[in-house]
């Protein structure tokens, strides 16, 4: 029954009315290290972390999370686990610590427990002469570092955060990051989503990729990166290059190109680098030799992944909830 | 070190019977809903000043136009009592609407505390609360000039059967407040329990009412409740009305209570 897995969701489906939100969704998260689930907006990351905190329930599904079930085994699962939403869960009336020794009591701490457990997280997210202060007078940042240190009175096994560095600087988010990896030890295990890549990259042992309510890929960020191809060569057409020309060859490469800029004139495609390769590419592209400018290869990085998967321009039945969502396609091409 | 030595402290596998920790919770949530009333500027003045107002409002404005037998300021004051009660435990509607809204509830049930201990927090606060304003508001009416002639013991029944009221109100409120989808639609209960006082004795005898009314004005909750306190306060006969308002307000708990379990695990 113990497995070596944190988190394991089969078949999970969950839609709202009419409109499907997660649909055939599979993940298996290993125990200990930090798990991202990567996607853009409106990908379905906040239901599936409400799924798996028990906090709303699926369709249909098996999901399994610190080895019990959540749809039958929910006291189980809540005492194993801690959640920290999108949007801060404090109450704003209530100072830092106030906040903190109320969780601490929720868990059932002797009092002078709870507040020596309060006491201790002030001082380790930095907040220790806030505590005395109203949640109200906080800014962002010291708003989210107490919103996490509320899901980590009662030390969880398993630490849902939702977008924990959404809004932040970036100099609070490298202190969020810090944090991060600090508490994905000993066994625990840290789920966490994010829009950004870099922030999987940098921070996730594994990252799943989701997409239009599904997990369109999972695996470790190399892996990911393998996955479509080591590297990338960008291309770049000379100007006497028309835009026909420019659109023959998009066409012509389909799924293989990651990226394109029309005005730029430019496409990437995936490669393993090998100079074979990169031959046959720049060859299939221009069989006159006369419409490549100059070309570059680089390695890939997660932005190239992210793109080819999610922003590929899919058969239609494939994902057709990303495509009516009109936030999630302009989130994306921010990324571009 | 001393981190690890805290960190296996506060694992959690509760060793203790589960009753003890609901109780525990309810605690918790109770100390929290009182300090966050005592914190909400607005909810202490709605809560304070605004049965003064009524008050003062009741005695001087109308108070030269009704007659009713005694002198008015006696009359009324039971009445008044009533809806500045029933309107700050209305209230609760408001307060249980908005804070379902906050994420700090989201946080609650993954932590697997009760919708009961959140409820009734926030009802302890309102029945707090509420007894904290009718203190107010009695001593501004013997201020200016409420004489009742009751004794000890026919202020213990008034106050007893002003705060069962006020805890059934309270709770209703409470469910209300589960049910509504937003706090300006939780408010719209307030105008009604406000608007019950109206056809009952609490401002006007019910005689002067159409008789079609009568009936109904008669023995309606708000109504019941009045008639008790009044009589317990000015010393009349106080007859089978006090146990129509003691059932109105039991029914109510029970019913509010039992409601409010369901609803809260429905939603969300
Ligand atoms: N309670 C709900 N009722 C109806 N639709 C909902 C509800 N919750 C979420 N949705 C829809 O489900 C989809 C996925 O939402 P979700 O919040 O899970 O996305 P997300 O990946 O967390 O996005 P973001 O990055 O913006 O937080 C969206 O299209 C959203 O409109
Ligand atoms: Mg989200």
């Amino acid at each position: 029954m113990t497995t070596d897995l944190a988190i394991e969701a089969v078949g999970l489906a969950k839609s709202y009315g009419s409109t499907s939100v997660l649909d055939h969704f599979d993940l298996r998260v290993p125990r200990g290290g930090v798990f991202a689930l990567l996607g853009p907006n409106g990908a379905g990351k906040t239901t599936t972390v409400r799924i798996l905190a028990t906090l709303t329930r699926a369709d249909a599904g098996r999901i399994r999370v610190a080895g019990h079930d959540v749809g039958t085994q929910r006291r189980e699962v809540r005492r194993r686990i801690s959640l920290t939403g999108q949007y801060a869960a404090l109450d704003e009336a209530q100072t830092g610590e106030e906040n903190l020794r109320m969780m601490g009591r929720l868990l059932h701490l002797a009092p002078r427990l709870a507040r020596r457990r309060a006491a201790e997280l002030l001082e380790r997210f930095d907040l220790t002469d806030a505590g005395r202060r109203r949640v109200e007078t906080y800014s962002g940042g010291m708003r989210r570092r107490l919103d996490l240190a509320a899901g980590l009175v009662g030390e969880p096994e398993i630490i849902f955060l939702d977008e924990p560095t959404t809004g932040l600087d970036p100099r609070s988010r490298a202190a969020m990051w810090e944090i991060v990896a600090e508490l994905a030890t000993g066994g625990r295990t840290v789920f966490l989503t994010t829009q950004y890549l870099d922030e999987a990259d940098r921070l996730a042992d594994r990252i799943a990729v989701v997409d239009g309510g599904r997990v369109v890929a999972d695996g470790t960020a190399a892996q990911l990166k393998e996955q479509v191809g080591g590297r990338r060569l960008d291309v770049a057409l000379a100007a006497t290059a028309g835009p026909e020309a420019f659109a023959t060859v998009v066409r012509r490469l389909g799924p293989r190109a990651v990226t394109a800029d029309p005005a730029r004139r430019t496409v990437g495609i995936a490669t393993d680098g090998t100079a074979a390769h990169v031959r046959a590419l720049l060859d299939e592209i221009d069989a006159g030799r006369d419409r490549v400018a100059h070309f570059d290869v680089h390695t890939t990085t997660l932005d190239d992944v992210f793109l080819a998967l999610t922003a590929r321009p899919a058969p239609a039945e494939v994902r057709p909830i990303a495509t009516e969502n009109p936030i999630a396609t302009e989130k994306r091409s921010e990324h571009v | 070190m001393s981190e690890l030595a805290l960190a296996e402290a506060t694992r959690r596998p509760a060793p203790r019977p589960a009753i003890v920790d609901a109780a525990a919770d309810v605690t918790t949530m109770i100390g929290r809903s009182l300090r966050l009333s005592l914190r909400s500027v607005d909810g202490m003045i709605t809560a304070l000043a605004l049965p003064i107002m009524l008050m003062l409002m009741f005695v001087y404005l109308f108070g030269g136009a009704l007659r009713t037998g005694i002198a008015y300021v006696d009359y009324v004051v039971p009445g008044v009592l009533l809806v500045c009660a029933g309107f700050g435990a209305a209230t609760t509607a408001v307060t249980v609407s908005s804070d379902l809204t906050t994420g700090v509830i989201d946080r609650f049930r993954s932590m697997d505390v009760s919708g009961a201990a959140l409820i009734t927090g926030h009802v302890v606060a309102s029945v707090a609360r509420n007894l904290v304003s009718t203190a107010l508001v009695v001593a501004v009416a013997l201020a200016i000039g409420f004489r009742p002639s009751a004794g000890v013991s026919g202020w213990l029944a008034a106050v007893g059967v002003l705060a069962l009221f006020v805890l059934a109100l309270s709770w209703l409120s409470a469910t209300i407040g589960i049910i509504a989808g937003s706090p300006e639609a939780a408010n719209g209960f307030t105008f009604f329990v406000s608007f019950l006082a109206y056809p009952s004795s609490a401002f006007v005898p019910i005689d002067t009412m159409p008789s079609w009314l009568r009936g109904f004005a008669r023995d309606q909750p708000v109504n019941t409740v009045v008639e008790t306190t009044r009589a317990t306060l000015t010393g009349g006969p106080v007859g089978s009305v006090a146990w129509h308002a003691v059932l109105w307000s039991l029914g109510i708990i029970a019913a509010s209570v039992s409601a409010s379990g369901v609803l809260f695990n429905r939603r969300g």
